[in-house]
């Protein structure tokens, strides 16, 4: 019996920022995690992969992040992912920081 | 201190406007990041978790005042005020972005500075005791041969794809305060029974994932000899050097699975090849380059001004019989401001304290600063008369901690707050370990102890050469430390032994804690050091301490 799918979000950085990016159910790149689209689907997961890492204008280093569903969208459940939409620990820069800057 | 002739200049201008015109062309769409990412490396551009980062080489770890005000105007420009030093004695900036990257760079040459071979599979920034030219123990000033081999390996054509990143330390000095036994090649600059200076040779040392202490290749070295024998030795790595397996790919692999002897001839009949193309042209060079490092001018003053103060002002001693060295000038001293004020992240600084530096550098200091391993500033000329102007002026910037060579002065990789390789973060672990010993006031009562941590297996935190080592991994999704102990990294160097199951993130500063009241317990007295009570005991207390304490506090709960 085959295993069963984590649920999963393609992420990158942008290109020109450098800034974590997952992708959107409307192929955008979006910065806040919550929007990135969720899949749930192997197949859907790999062909969704596929389509962004050809949009090597807009992004570097595509891959497919083990996410599970919460109750405010997408959530890590492993720490590196958790950093990555947060931003470092020892200084509030990164996504923590813009998300302040934005609200 | 060495400056750019026609030629240098020329030639990072040129090597800056190729890489703008890389930029350009990725940016553009032209470029693939596949065929990108070798580009950006050769300059010293990675991609991060957050961010771009971009590793600026501090040749074997010297500054002049201006640079420094420079490093801090592009801070400000182009990132977000600070600056990390890191233990290959460079500063990487964590928040570049892309389009700005060569604008940085111009910046960087507009003072001598750059970002090549700080990446890739070159021969990267060559290191050197950061108290060159200064120590009162050194035999002579390894910076100059520092710079001929970065003259020589810069753009080497034959050593631009290795099969693996490259390291060169140098040290001019038997009190090895440049971890000589723990790179690709180490440079011990010594004199042989007759007096004559040469240079003693150690091949294959290397941390990471599989750490190995540096082998005598040649105990001694000609003159003459230094750069031959020294492209003989990466030419045969080149060639012999492992490709198939990324883990086996560095010369300490390459030395260890060939046996030293088989090596060194292979070596030895490359050094007959390249020997007769090396006219003596090298030799002028390095003469040319050794009037750059020139000793400045030092002064015979009074020093009554910083006895008295020393009299008058505890915390001024305290610093002062912590932070300075012995310096070989009559009335001279070293001074080492440490970038680990408690809680602060280690090695970083910001625009505010770099301008600071530079300008005491520049008032006091002969214009000169290093960049040590250690990620601390050196100060390597100060007449002691100027050192309590020197320490207000440091208070005033938040750059008086008084704890060089203690617990707190502690070694951390940026770990998984910034690098993509990182398997957890060392950072916070830092900052949790150093308070945690400021609010227990026994860093002094304890003395040297040199603790060192890293984020990952490649060990950019030396934590293998640390007295007390930490290694953050990954177990099972969950941040796990590791510790070694007994580990060196001076011209005794030895890798530190695992005392056995890692801990939490949210224990490792308890074991670390727990370690040290060991030591206190067993030690003979003050005058024996962790390392010499480490050496007598061996593991066992400490393990005793770690493991069956925990023990007894879960039965007890």
């Amino acid at each position: 019996m085959p295993r069963a799918f984590t649920p999963k979000v393609v992420t990158a950085n942008a290109l020109l920022e450098g800034d974590v990016v997952y992708l959107t159910e409307d192929n955008r790149w979006t910065r806040d995690l919550a929007e990135a689209e969720l899949l749930t689907d192997e197949a859907v997961a790999e062909e969704r992969l596929l389509d962004a890492s050809r949009r090597q204008s807009e992004i570097v280093g595509a891959y497919l992040a083990d996410m599970s569903a919460g109750t405010n969208g997408p959530a890590p459940t492993h720490f590196r992912e958790d950093f990555r939409r947060t931003g470092p620990s020892n200084y509030h820069h990164g996504k923590q920081a813009d998300a302040l800057s934005e609200g | 201190m060495y400056r750019y002739n026609d030629f240098d200049t020329a030639f990072l201008a040129e090597r800056n406007a190729q890489f703008r015109a890389q930029v350009e062309r990725r940016i553009d769409g032209s470029l693939t990041e596949d065929e990108f990412r070798p580009l950006r490396l050769m300059n010293g551009l990675y991609l991060q978790l957050h961010a771009y980062m971009l590793r600026v080489a501090i040749p074997y770890g010297t500054l002049r005042s201006a640079q420094m005000r420079q490093l801090a105007m592009i801070a400000d420009k182009w990132d977000k005020g600070y600056g990390h030093f890191t233990t290959r004695q460079n500063i990487q900036y964590n928040w570049p972005k892309l389009p700005d990257v060569p604008d940085i760079l111009d910046a960087l040459g507009e003072v001598q500075l750059h970002a090549i071979q700080t990446s890739g599979n070159t021969i990267r920034n060559v290191t050197a005791d950061h108290f060159a030219g200064a120590a009162a123990d050194e035999i002579a000033d390894p910076r100059p041969v520092a710079e001929l081999l970065r003259q020589w390996s810069t753009d080497h054509p034959e050593f631009q794809f290795l099969p693996r990143k490259f390291k060169f330390a140098v040290t001019g000095s038997p009190n090895d305060r440049a971890v000589t036994r723990a790179h690709d090649i180490g440079v011990r600059m010594i004199r042989n029974d007759k007096g004559d200076p040469g240079y003693e040779v150690l091949v294959g040392g290397g941390l990471g994932r599989t750490p190995m202490i540096g082998k005598v290749i040649r105990d001694f070295l000609p003159p003459e000899d230094l750069l031959p024998y020294m492209e003989a030795i990466v030419s045969t790595y080149n060639t012999l050097g492992r490709r198939d397996n990324k883990y086996k790919a560095r010369i300490k692999i390459t030395v260890h699975e060939n046996g030293l002897d088989t090596f060194r001839d292979k070596v030895e009949a490359r050094f007959a090849e390249v020997k007769p193309h090396f006219s003596g042209v090298d030799q002028e060079i390095l003469r040319e380059i050794e009037a750059h490092f020139a000793p400045p001018a030092f002064r015979n003053a009074p020093t009554e001004a910083y006895e008295a103060e020393r009299d008058a002002n505890p915390a001024f001693r305290a610093w002062a019989d912590t932070n300075l060295s012995d310096h070989r000038a009559e009335g001279y001293a070293i001074v080492t401001v440490s970038l680990k004020k408690h809680g602060d992240t280690p090695g970083d600084a910001t625009s505010d304290q770099m301008r600071v530096l530079a300008d005491i550098a520049e008032r006091y200091a002969h214009d000169e600063l290093r960049i040590s391993h250690e990620q601390n500033v050196i100060l390597p000329h100060v007449h002691v008369s100027d050192l309590p102007a020197i320490y207000a002026a440091l208070r005033g910037a938040d750059l008086a901690t008084a704890n060089v060579g203690l617990i707190s002065d502690i070694i951390a990789c940026p770990g998984m707050d910034y690098c993509a390789l990182a398997t957890a973060r060392s950072i916070p672990v830092a900052q949790e370990i150093a308070t945690r010993f400021e609010e227990l006031k026994l860093e002094h009562d304890v003395g040297p102890l040199k603790l060192k941590i890293s984020g990952c297996i490649n060990a950019c935190g030396h934590h293998h050469v640390g007295h007390i080592g930490i290694l953050g991994l990954d177990r099972a999704g969950v941040e796990n430390y590791q510790i070694t102990l007994g580990g060196d990294g001076t011209e005794e160097a030895a890798i530190g032994q695992r005392t056995g199951p890692g801990f939490a993130y949210d224990e490792i500063t308890d074991a670390i804690e727990r370690i040290v009241r060991a030591y206190l317990e067993h030690r003979e007295g003050p005058d024996e050091t962790f390392l010499m009570a480490y050496r007598r005991l061996g593991l066992d207390p400490f393990k005793a301490a770690l493991y069956d304490d925990a023990k007894g506090k879960a039965h007890a709960a």
